[in-house]
């Protein structure tokens, strides 16, 4: 049987700054890594929570975004009445011709301004986005110049506010509404008419994108290989949805700086660990020397010492995750690589990240524990006992 | 009949120590009886300490045979003794060696944490073991709320609570004053004479010649013939 635990736990307490300083080493650690997940799982939540599935979008052929594709209104005539589309009530098709630009706003987080996406579109655009609602004022009317800002954007930028006004295209433009989507990637986006925005931009041709409903999930995979291989068109189609999935990666440097740092702390914290190991396990050589001459093998003194040290880790694990869950739910922005835009998301510390900050605090906890907990272990018990 | 629990036969150990080979130990002569209370004396760096520790296991002969308890220890690899050492001898350390952070009672059930007992049974034997001693009133009691002469009572009854067959103490009137060394002598002298436990004392106190059957005196590393004492030796 093992040495109690009991016996780790309360030399811990004992030794109670240096167990507080460890521990607050490690969960430094565990906290920058969390912050990463939180930041990076709430990117992917938001996008991948994004996006009709029986919509799909429609871009030139070799562009990535619908920034950089020039959309012709001439293909958009050609490809609306496909078959496979859905229709409304009145027989029209649920085919939206949009145009995406983006503009600067100033916001106290950026002073100096970020891009926000502006999209124009038709009536049909919003029928095509039925999760979207109207949370205060109204709707844009077609053929002035005014917008409704999602959610997201009202909450961020104090330009965006109803009866304020925003500067761009040829004139300024009348906020006049906010809207809000079950989808949180679409809360980042300003919307306005179409062809008002086209003209202010002079793209009364060339446009952006077109976003077309499927009758169901057959006619759905049906309707983007016909699109797709259409050569006449010359554009590409893809799910909506994976279109929003695609911009995940824009977390990616994110997650690989975060992952980055919280390594090279992780090397300072398995030193920390060490050394407070090593400590314990000098200060109680002659405990060794007693326990060996009870009868407890090497291979219970390394396993006790190692139990400790994962202890250890373990305070320095939930220090770290209690130290970073204030920042759930917090609302913040990052620039995609893909609109080149900002999107606002909530950081979402889940259960998952708070595991893999765990595992981590463990895996600290063991690599720095190991050395010390086998040079307990291979103490000779008199030499053990004669130190002081 | 009487029973051979230690048996020694030109038991030798020897080290180098700063460049000095250094004989500890010279062909050791010994044989104990059970139920024998022997004290072991000499001067300091006599060797008696060694002697001690051979016979615990705790150090390993550089030449000799070695049996205790029916068992020869030079083949016995480091896990088998642990296990021996565990089930056959109780060992008491001059300066007590608890466990800080362990309650008496804590302390004294530790060695059973390497039986088959439930916890129930562990904290039965230990209490009964802390009651033996006279220390039933302190179980809960940390080291550094005890006395000298009470943690040393605590380490006779951590020494016991196994029930083994051999008691090995090194010293354990060393750090006591008069009246607590007396009150652990009379205590062991109770272990020897009511509950049969074979004792070997390696001690400088004089007054523990009252309670021992039989002492053998070492001087220079040589352990001198049974009734033998150095010439010098008052």
């Amino acid at each position: 049987m093992a040495i109690p635990l009991s016996y780790n736990l309360r030399n811990l307490v004992v030794r109670k700054t240096t167990t507080a300083m460890t521990a607050l080493g490690i969960a430094l650690t565990v906290a920058v890594l969390v912050a990463a997940f939180a930041l990076v799982d709430g990117l992917r939540l938001a996008f991948e929570a994004s996006g009709h599935p029986l919509n799909i979008l429609i871009t030139r052929k070799g562009s990535d975004s619908e920034l950089s594709s020039n959309f012709e209104r001439r293909v958009f005539n050609d490809l609306k009445f496909k078959p496979g589309i859905a229709r409304d009530a009145k027989g029209e098709p649920l085919a939206s011709l949009e145009m995406v630009t983006v503009i600067s706003l100033v916001s106290s987080e950026f002073p100096d301004g970020s891009n926000i996406s502006v999209r124009g579109v038709t009536p049909v655009g919003l029928e095509v986005r039925e999760d979207t609602q109207l949370e205060a004022g109204r709707w844009f009317t077609p053929g002035r110049r005014e917008v409704t800002v999602g959610s997201s954007i009202a909450k961020r930028y104090p330009d965006a506010q109803i009866g304020k006004k925003l500067k761009f295209g040829r004139g300024e433009w009348d906020v006049v509404g906010v809207y809000k989507s079950d989808q949180p990637a679409r809360n980042s986006e300003i919307m306005t008419d179409l062809n008002q925005a086209a003209s202010d931009f002079e793209r009364e041709e060339v446009l952006s994108s077109a976003l077309v409903r499927a009758v169901d999930e057959v006619a759905h995979q049906a309707l983007i290989n016909d699109l797709s291989y259409d050569t006449r068109l010359n554009v590409q189609a893809r799910p909506e949805k994976d279109y929003y999935a695609q911009q995940t990666s824009s977390g990616d440097l994110v997650r690989y700086l975060g992952t980055f740092v919280a390594l090279i702390m992780a090397v300072g914290s398995c030193f920390a660990a060490m050394n407070t190991m090593y400590a314990a396990v000098a200060r109680r050589s002659k405990e060794i020397g007693t326990l060996r001459v009870l009868g407890f093998s090497r291979r219970s003194i390394l396993l006790s010492f190692l139990a400790e040290s994962l202890m250890l880790s373990v305070l320095g694990g939930v220090l770290g995750i209690v130290m970073v869950l204030p920042l759930n739910g917090l609302t913040t922005g990052i620039g995609s690589n893909v609109t080149f835009a900002e999107t606002a998301f909530q950081l979402k510390v889940s259960g998952d990240a708070m595991m893999r900050g765990m595992t981590f605090a463990l895996f600290m906890g063991a690599f720095g524990g190991l050395l010390p907990a086998f040079s307990a272990a291979r103490k000779q018990i008199l030499t053990a006992l004669r130190q002081i | 009949m009487s029973e051979t629990v230690i048996r020694t036969h030109g038991l030798t150990k020897e080290f180098v120590r700063d460049e000095f080979h250094v004989v500890a130990l010279k062909d050791a002569e010994m044989e104990v009886q059970r139920g024998e209370f022997v004290e072991l004396m000499g001067p300091s760096g006599s060797g008696k300490s060694t002697l001690l520790h051979l016979v615990a296991a705790m150090d390993r002969p550089t030449r000799g045979e070695l049996e205790v308890m029916g068992f020869k220890l030079n083949g016995l690899s480091d896990s088998e003794i642990a296990k021996w050492r565990n089930r056959h001898v109780g060992f008491v350390f001059q300066s007590f060696n608890l466990i800080p952070v362990l309650t008496a009672l804590e302390n004294v059930e530790l060695p059973l944490k390497l039986t088959h007992l439930k916890r129930g049974e562990r904290v039965q034997h230990a209490a009964t073991a802390l009651k033996l001693v006279g220390l039933e009133d302190r179980m809960g009691h940390y080291p550094r709320q005890l006395s000298g002469g009470q943690e040393q009572r605590v380490a006779i009854a951590r020494a016991i609570v196994t029930d083994p067959d051999l008691l090995l103490c090194d010293e354990p009137t060393g750090n006591l004053d008069a009246k607590s060394a007396q009150e652990v002598l009379t205590l062991l002298g109770r272990l020897n004479k009511e509950y049969g436990k074979t004792i070997v004392m390696v001690t400088h106190d004089p007054h523990a010649a009252h309670y021992a059957t039989k002492i053998r005196y070492i001087d220079k590393g040589e352990l001198l013939p049974d009734g033998g004492k150095p010439e010098d030796w008052n």
